[in-house]
């Protein structure tokens, strides 16, 4: 096939931005909006049928392309395989249901916020794209520029401590891969990541370089203790913009772990275990502790997300099929859930202005729409059968079980937390008594809202009842990940003797 | 002698036209405009020439004391570009400000003709000629608006401290001759090692005297006064060309007199590139003048490409060009962005006057993005690659720690840059700027914005030019 069908993808949310930038500016904004939606749509379509054509028997990388970029040294490539088509479809998917919802919740500069969510698109899918480190860690890193903008501009009252905050968070961690990156091409003479599989960096050099690379992924992830940008800049974000960076830049680094840590470094990874599995479990049980306490919906849901994230990590370091598929399958499912909910409490964030879960309750009187569909991704986010929630952190334990019981015992106590402050949350701001009277006069959602929510909770559902769906793109590229992983165990251990 | 003649026409020719404009500036009235169109004319004429001249081999004259190689006719080629848009954006800034004085490019291309000869010498007494040309030049510059108080303060300050620095750096010069018998070079070269004390001892006079004219740390006091004393204009001036023309000559001294004692001389680099790293990115936290800031920036950037020499290798040498190339087209476009900030018919240099102005003009709000985003080094602007390439020579001569220490500084100094970011896009308009109708200033904006945010595209076009302008 010659159609460059990856380059597309990335570059269509691009060429579309140029378009806004150049439509006229009406008060409505309406030619801006049209054209964001036609990208966005255009984009998704695109992808389901990369997804389509992709053939998940393969387990090598596919519809590559290369042209060469940085004389000599650094080829543009992109490529996929079964784990990265699945965030690619991901962003296509959400990054349209954000320009909607913003048509309702973003009341000015509405140009500008719809060419930054498609600049972003086109990053981050990118990211999930590339097949050079350098290519990589420069869609990683742009990504901050428009998600710094996001936040500051059209971002809450505290927006410009929590912008900062995420800036300077990401591109600290993000500095040492860099470093990383160069030393890995003066070490092995390349930056494409397939040659570097074969290469092999020696054993010596990988705990460095690991450490370089979780530095920045740890960030991005965000693991505990450096998890700390994630409920501010949640809080503070826009809908969109928080959708965005929960759905979508948090599984860049699980992504990146997956794609490059395990691969590039496996003695390191290896080494690293009891780390990751300390620092997930911490982020398991301490977010969700933390969680229970909050007072703000946004807030409570970001620490969830640190949660679920440490399921996330848990899974990909136990190196075993189940735990790895279940640890895709939990960024897909928290892409999705985490979507959903806030774009739930932005909803009811427009009509009353308020965070605190205090000054709701018992909306389910009057927005009976609303709260059943509150209610879906509460249930999917406390990983109740039936729901994507409840695949991936099953199968996350599972593969835990089989590496290290007592770490996979602590975890489930997490399930349990999780379920406890979700249930609670619903509780207290679906159902109780209506304190506050601004909400008596609340209307339900309108036919947008009605149908991106619709949309996602039906995905929710169809992904907790079929989950082969996923499971069948990914696992070929799974085994094929794990058993290079333990061949290049096997050969760097074996090679001293 | 017709040949060496020919070699030496770009600065024959530019001697020329600067006495030929000079007398021209002086019988005519009001001749300002005149003499800056001229002037213009002029640079073009010597880049054209020196294209046309542009031979890949090195050529040397007057018993080896002037060289000419490709190295020498890029950086020219560089420092005649900047000039250019350096005149030419600033153009209403010197009316506004009553500076139009006819004196003012011809003192400009003064000190361009002391730049070339510095670039281009092989000897020490050529070099100091040089250097002094150009300083002496600057000088004027500095206290061009002599009504005012804080120009001529900084006109003053800078002499006295660049006075001192050139004594220095002329006692190392002294020393030099001394040990080894010789003003050329190549002697100089064959004479030095390791083991002759005194002559390390020169090169660490002559080094401190390099480190003044490029303002790197400890021997940057004078930056932060100097750009904030001087009109906009100079101060523009004053952060591109005597830069290029600085780091060429550090990097002839590096390769060519001092090339046998690389191990003598890296350590002191380094050190002066660390410190440089580190002042730039603190020092500039605090600054609430746009001027002032972008005096602390300079010297972060400094420390950046002196990383690169540090290297000691070809390579290093190429990504620390590379480095002040982009530097220039970014301090161009942050100097032209800086020249729109007027106010009721008064040019500031407050950051908070910024505030807010992504409301009333977007196109300035974006340059200014897209600059300071550069400046910050952020994938996937200009200003990222600039630093990929100095931090790929440092890591691949293993010095990791220079690297490490490098990137998070750059983290340090995203920080004032994207508090900048802040006041334009985050904060309350207070006030809009007034209008200003020059187009040039906008088209110098608009073309270093177009290279930053394409420079994505064809990362290594200029990175082939310059390794071309190495030879050996």
């Amino acid at each position: 096939m010659n159609f460059p069908i990856l380059s597309s993808i990335i570059f269509i949310p691009l060429l579309g931005s140029i378009f806004i930038l150049l439509s006229r500016s009406q008060d409505n904004n309406s030619s801006a909006i049209n054209v964001s939606l036609f990208t966005g749509f255009v984009n998704f379509f695109l992808s389901l049928f990369l997804w389509h054509s992709f053939d998940n028997q393969i387990s090598d990388f596919q519809f590559i392309e290369e042209s060469n970029w940085i004389n000599g040294f650094i080829k543009f490539k992109l490529g996929v395989d079964g784990i990265s088509i699945l965030f690619i479809v991901l962003t296509a998917f959400i990054t349209p249901l954000c320009l909607i919802s913003c048509i309702n919740s973003v009341k000015f500069r509405v140009k500008e916020f719809l060419i930054a969510i498609l600049i972003l698109e086109t990053l981050m899918i990118g990211v999930f794209c590339s097949l050079d480190l350098v290519i990589f860690y420069l869609f990683f890193e742009a990504g901050l520029i428009p998600m710094f903008l996001i936040i500051g501009i059209w971002g809450g009252p505290k927006r410009v401590y929590s912008a900062f905050k995420f800036f300077l968070y990401t591109l600290l961690g993000s500095v040492l891969m860099l470093v990383a990156i160069l030393a890995i091409y003066w070490i092995t003479g390349t930056t494409d990541v397939v040659q570097i599989y074969e290469i092999k960096i020696p054993k010596e050099y990988q705990n460095l370089l690991w450490l370089a690379f979780f530095s920045s992924f740890a960030v991005k992830m965000p693991m505990w203790p450096v998890h700390t940008w994630l409920p501010d800049a949640h809080v503070e974000a826009p809908t969109a913009g928080s959708v965005i960076l929960a759905a979508i830049l948090l599984k860049m680094a699980g992504y990146g772990f997956l794609r490059f840590s395990i691969p590039m470094f496996p003695v390191a990874s290896e080494f690293f275990v009891p780390l990751i599995y300390t620092l997930s479990i911490i982020a398991i049980i301490y977010a969700s502790l933390v969680a229970l306490m909050q007072d703000d919906m946004k807030k409570l849901i970001a620490y969830s997300s640190v949660a679920h994230m440490g399921y996330v990590t848990l899974g990909i370091f136990t190196f075993t099929q189940q735990g790895l598929e279940g640890s895709v399958f939990q960024m897909i499912s928290h892409g999705l859930i985490s979507a959903a909910l806030f774009l739930c409490v932005g909803v009811i964030y427009d009509r009353v202005h308020s965070r605190l879960i205090s000054s709701y309750g018992g909306i389910v009187n009057f927005m009976p729409k609303y709260a059943f569909l509150f209610m879906i991704f509460v249930l999917g986010a406390l990983g109740l059968p039936g729901t994507s929630g409840f695949l991936g952190e099953f199968l996350v334990l599972v593969g835990a079980f089989q590496r290290n019981s007592l770490v996979a015992v602590i975890a489930s106590v997490g399930v349990v937390l999780g379920a406890a402050y979700m249930l609670w949350l619903a509780k207290r701001v679906i159902f109780g008594e209506t304190k506050n009277n601004l909400i008596k006069t609340l209307k339900d959602l309108n036919f947008s809202e009605t149908s991106i929510l619709s949309i996602l909770a039906i995905t929710v559902i169809l992904l907790g009842f079929y989950p082969e769906l996923l499971m069948e793109t990914m696992t070929i590229s799974i085994k094929n990940l794990i058993n290079n992983y333990n061949s290049d165990l096997v050969f760097h251990l074996t090679k001293i003797q | 002698m017709i040949n060496n003649l020919n070699i030496l026409l770009p600065e024959i020719f530019l001697s020329l036209s600067i006495f030929s404009i000079l007398l021209i500036g002086v019988f005519t009235k009001n001749s300002y405009n005149l003499v800056n169109k001229l002037c213009l004319v002029v640079l073009l004429v010597t880049i054209i020439i020196l294209i046309n001249n542009n031979q890949s081999i090195e050529i040397k004259i007057f018993s080896g004391i002037f060289i000419k190689d490709p190295f020498s006719s890029f950086i020219k080629i560089l420092i005649l570009i900047s000039s250019i848009f350096v005149l030419v954006s600033s153009q209403t800034f010197i009316k506004d400000n009553k500076i139009d004085k006819f004196e003012y490019p011809i003192i400009i291309l003064l000190s361009i003709l002391g730049m070339f000869f510095m670039v281009s010498s092989n000897d020490l007494i050529l070099f100091y000629l040089g250097l002094e040309l150009q300083s002496l030049s600057l000088y004027i510059l500095a206290s061009i608006d002599r009504d005012n108080m804080r120009s001529s303060e900084a006109g003053i300050k800078y002499f006295v401290l660049s006075a001192l620095s050139s004594g220095l750096l002329l006692y190392g010069c002294s020393l030099l001759y001394g040990f080894s018998g010789s003003t050329n070079f190549n002697v100089i070269a064959s004479e030095l090692n390791s083991n002759n004390i005194g002559l390390v001892y020169a090169m660490v006079f002559v080094l401190v005297g390099l480190a003044f004219k490029i303002s790197a740390v400890p021997f940057h006091m004078w930056t932060p006064d100097v750009y904030e004393g001087a009109p906009t204009s100079i101060t523009s001036f004053f952060a591109v060309a005597p830069k290029v023309a600085g780091l060429a000559v550090l990097i002839r001294f590096m390769q060519v007199p001092f090339g046998n004692i690389m191990s003598e001389w890296q350590a002191i680099l380094i050190f002066i590139s660390i410190a440089s790293m580190i002042l730039g990115a603190v020092a500039a936290i605090g600054q609430s003048n746009i001027k002032r800031l972008m005096a602390y920036s300079s010297i972060g950037h400094i420390g950046y490409a002196l990383a690169g020499v540090a290297t000691g290798t070809t390579n290093g040498y190429i990504s620390s060009i590379v480095y002040i190339s982009i530097y220039v087209v970014m301090n161009i476009g942050a100097f032209s962005c800086i020249y729109l900030m007027k106010k009721d018919g008064k040019y500031t240099e407050e950051i908070k006057d910024l505030s807010g102005i992504s409301k009333k003009h977007p196109l300035i709000a974006f340059a200014f993005l897209i600059i300071l985003f550069s400046l910050a080094g952020i994938p996937p602007l200009g200003g990222f690659f600039a630093k990929f390439y100095v931090f790929m020579s440092v890591v691949e001569n293993e010095m990791y720690m220079l690297a490490i220490i490098g990137l998070l500084t750059t983290v340090i100094s995203a920080f004032y840059y994207l508090r900048i970011i802040k006041t334009i896009y985050f904060d309350e308009l207070t006030k809009p700027f007034d209008q200003i109708k020059n187009f040039n200033i906008y088209i110098t904006v608009f073309l270093s914005c177009t290279i930053l945010a394409t420079f994505f595209l064809y990362p290594s076009s200029l990175n082939n030019i310059v390794s071309n302008i190495f030879i050996n």
